[in-house]
């Protein structure tokens, strides 16, 4: 804690940075996301393992883009999104300093490169209640898997908290947004509630990088995040593809391959 | 006074599904608690500080409607849905005190100029059994709003956990008595005691009459700027505060058939108030995290006298940013009283 | 209620007459001059359009929308003889009773003359309680002149004044009328404050320049009126999606004075 808290002094003073996104103590027991842009505050920032909602959802905040280059301290489901949005030409490398900690010391990760052998050498390790979860539910059948999404989802709300907290919903307009047509019923009942989430899996398959944000923002206690890792996983089964490891990956369901496998319409 | 034991009260609880009413009560989902349907007793939860969303839905559920259309030999036929159905008869089990005051507002808030019928009809089929708080945690600020761990505003009955899994029984209205007295024999007389002792003791740290003057000239300060960076505009907080009110209306069907729906809407998305032409009179999320306050705490005070907010902690506890809203009450009163001070030195 | 008739005043924008379909409601109808309603297309959903006919002409209501959105786009494809609902009437009311033996100064910009074309007509019809009316209408270019037959009607009585302008730029080869923004042939108007209500309308840029110019001339806030637009749903104060302050401007509104508008938050 004590060299991220060093590092951002480091950043802020010598002008590399105008603003550090991170963790900092909140409600009880609770971390928050803080924005550090004075040396004097650097000391808010706190590093240890309740800090798991991904702070790359801010890279694209208005306000704070106003501030100046921002530094962001990175779990590697952080990183990992940070290299899907530099793929996504949503980002570069030089837009944000990517700092990582790790044993008390701090690894600032400026360009593609350190990127990718970041994320190559940190897997994603998902919470165990989750692999746990979706083995449960590999092994259910259809029916049965039914209605545990429809029991799970007749909590939503349509808070869309999942989607403000996820860094690749970035869209400006988002799909719910548009009412020509209404893709997506607008009220929180079973259709309103299915539809979402279906569409939301949909546009994440293939770029979700499981870090949980989604699961951690539900309000109601939706594991909404398994729909998209799942969603993803299937990707990487029959596309061979994964997120989150290379810059200039192209995209897993939107690019062509001429030796793209047919199988299932052929 | 009166009073019930646990075991009794669980028999009282039973009484009241068997008797063909609905009861909603505190149950465990997803390691979190809900107000949920009963249908078996021994699921009701006691021990715990809030649930994670407020009654409301109880009067202002989440998808209503309120009108539906058919086009039938040239002619359309329109259902006006707050005719005729009779709403069922439900009881609300352990509300705290927060949130039956939420629920009176709420009510309050929808009878104004134009009476809102569905709401009106679902207050009046609602026994509200409320249930006093022994705990509390750091979300909580009841008692700087006007209110307290044991307040009986808003409830028909309102139970306080005394010793030994007893319960201190308050019936307030009629409607709460009728319910009690259907199974007196499962209620008891007692001593004197005083309730107060049993109550989890909360420290009001600010006022929030005072709160509502300082805010009526903040509306240029720059707080809203700082509070608001790290809230992520999604509309947890709207949708699990028992006050919160605004909707949102929804054609679905096609032009010969289909349903105008009144669902839930939250002034904290950047669409609320976008008009058509583009133009955006809140259009960033500062304006937006200044609304949400500025109209629980001093629009609503002065147009309807009627604080929006209970105190309940349900939104800081929801919010993924933990924006918490007692927190920022506290900065407001201390910043706008400093700067209050500043001027008046000046003067 | 049934399109009676539809008008294109101008490009993208529509006016429909609308009688009632059913005989006791025409009956039990009644309106003031700036109250508004929300008419619905079944499936798509509703809009909010002030009642741009006066309150003087009995049997029809007419109202003015430019296609935009949703709803609009459906108002747009329907022709006469189809039915569409109808919500209301909403809002306040200009005060016609309080402006007697005044003179009228209406001011308005483009697709802001319908909310005032209400008050106009139902001033005109009643002549003698005002004083001189004299109205100032003002668009981007020809094209966009609103209610084209009425503007020529109205510049042909003799009981009140007509000034029209366009934008420098959006003449035409034979326009007769003045060129320049709003407010600056306002300021060549040199209008008079003393015994004067003004009602303005227009978009925000317009307003923006146009209240410094009347409180140039000696107009009191309280003597300036406006009807205000904002976005709107449920039309009766509830949904929450038009509260400005502690005001609803579909309930304590659309009809504001200037003075009212400096106590509100700039948040419309």
């Amino acid at each position: 804690m004590r060299a991220l808290q060093e590092k951002a002094k480091e950043l802020l003073e010598s002008g590399k940075v105008g603003v550090i996104i991170g963790y900092g103590n909140g409600s009880g027991e609770r971390v928050r996301p803080v924005f550090v842009r004075n040396s004097a505050d650097v000391a808010k920032l706190v590093s240890d393992n309740r800090c798991r909602l991904n702070l790359s959802t801010y890279l694209f905040k208005p306000e704070l883009k106003k501030i100046g280059r921002p530094a962001i301290v990175a779990a590697p489901a952080t990183v990992k999104s940070i290299i899907q949005l530099i793929s996504e030409n949503q980002l570069k490398s030089s837009d944000v300093v990517t700092l990582v900690v790790e044993d008390d010391a701090v690894v600032e990760l400026g360009d593609n490169a350190s990127l990718e052998a970041y994320s190559a050498s940190h897997p994603v390790v998902f919470p165990p209640f989750a692999r746990k979860e979706i083995e449960t539910i590999a092994g259910m059948s259809l029916q049965e898997r039914f209605k545990y999404w429809q029991d799970e989802l007749s909590r939503c709300f349509k808070c869309y908290a999942c989607r403000a907290a996820c860094p690749l919903c970035y869209c400006e307009r988002c799909i719910t947004d548009n009412n020509r047509p209404q893709w997506v019923c607008v009220p929180s009942h079973a259709q309103g509630n299915f539809e979402w989430h279906m569409n939301r899996a949909m546009h994440l398959a293939g770029r979700c990088i499981e870090c949980g944000s989604c699961t951690i923002a539900c309000p109601v206690g939706i594991p909404i995040g398994l729909l998209t890792i799942e969603a993803s996983r299937i990707v990487e089964q029959e596309f061979g593809f994964r997120p989150g490891l290379r810059c200039d990956a192209p995209s897993a369901l939107s690019s062509f391959k001429v030796d793209d496998k047919e199988s299932f319409i052929v | 006074m009166t009073f019930i034991t646990r075991d009794n009260l669980l028999v009282f609880l039973r009484s009241i599904i068997d008797s063909g009413k609905e009861l909603y009560a505190p149950q465990l989902r997803a390691e979190k608690i809900f107000f949920l349907p009963v249908k078996d007793v021994s699921s009701v939860v006691f021990d715990y500080v809030q649930t994670v969303e407020s009654p409301k839905e109880l009067l202002f559920p989440k998808v209503e409607r309120m009108l539906s259309y058919h086009y039938v030999d040239g002619k359309m036929n329109v259902t006006d849905c707050s005719r005729g159905q009779k709403t069922a008869d439900r009881v609300l089990f352990g509300s705290r005190p927060c949130d039956a005051i939420g629920l009176k507002t709420l009510a309050e808030f929808f009878r104004q100029d134009i009476p809102d019928t569905f709401v009106q009809r679902r207050q009046d089929s609602l026994t509200v059994v409320s249930m006093s708080c022994a705990g509390s945690d750091e979300n909580c600020f009841c008692t700087s709003v006007g209110a307290g761990p044991g307040d009986s505003t808003g409830s028909d009955v309102l139970l306080t956990p005394v010793r030994d899994k007893r319960y201190l029984v308050e019936c307030l209205t009629e409607k709460g008595k009728f319910l009690v007295e259907s199974e007196k024999e499962l209620f008891d007389e007692g001593e004197e005691i005083n309730k107060e002792e049993y109550l989890t003791k909360l420290l009001q740290t600010f006022s929030h009459k005072e709160i509502a003057g300082k805010l009526s000239g903040a509306f240029n300060n720059p707080i809203w700027d700082e509070a608001s960076l790290r809230c992520l505009g999604c509309g947890a907080c709207a949708y699990v505060c028992p006050v919160c009110s605004c909707f949102d209306i929804q054609d679905e069907g096609n032009s010969r058939k289909g349903d105008r729906l009144r669902c839930w809407d939250s002034c904290g998305f950047a669409l609320f108030t976008l008009h058509t032409s583009g133009h955006n009179p809140r259009p960033t999320q500062s304006t937006r995290w200044r609304q949400r306050v500025m109209h629980k705490f001093s629009y609503m005070p002065e147009r309807y006298n009627l604080l929006g907010c209970v105190g309940c902690g349900r939104c800081s506890r929801a919010c993924p940013a933990d924006m918490n809203l007692k927190e920022e009450l506290n900065a407001l009163d201390h910043i706008l009283e400093e700067g209050r001070q500043r001027v008046e030195e000046r003067q | 209620m049934r399109i009676e008739k539809v008008t294109e005043e101008a490009p993208g924008v529509k006016t429909f007459r609308l009688d009632f379909t059913d005989d006791s409601d025409r009956e039990r109808f009644a309106f003031g001059a700036g109250q508004f309603g929300e008419y619905s297309v079944f499936g798509e959903g509703e809009s909010t359009f002030c009642i741009a006919s006066s309150p003087t002409r009995k049997d029809y209501i007419e109202c003015t929308f430019r296609e935009a959105g949703r709803v609009t786009s459906a108002l747009a494809r329907m022709e006469a003889g189809e039915v569409i609902g109808f919500r209301g009437p909403y809002g306040n009311i200009f005060p016609l009773e309080e402006w007697k033996g005044k003179n009228l100064l209406f001011i308005a910009g483009g697709i802001a003359l319908p909310p005032m074309r209400c008050v106009i007509w139902n001033a005109l019809d009643m002549r003698d309680w005002f004083k001189d009316i004299t109205i100032l209408y003002g668009a981007r270019t020809v094209d966009d002149l609103v209610y084209k037959h009425e503007l020529d009607e109205w510049g042909k009585r003799t009981d009140m004044k007509l000034v029209t302008t366009v934008d420098p730029g959006g003449e035409t080869a034979d326009w007769k009328g003045k060129i320049g923004f709003v407010p600056t042939v306002l300021e060549q108007m040199s209008p008079t404050s003393s015994n004067t209500v003004a009602i303005v309308c227009g978009p925000p840029v317009m307003i923006k320049f146009t209240f410094p110019v009347l409180e140039k001339f000696g107009f009191d806030s309280e003597m300036i009126y406006t009807t205000l637009e904002n976005r709107m749903k449920c039309g009766v104060g509830k949904c929450g999606r038009c509260n400005v302050g502690s005001v609803y401007v579909c309930k304590d509104g659309p009809v504001f004075t200037y003075r009212q508008l400096q106590s509100l938050p700039p948040e419309y």
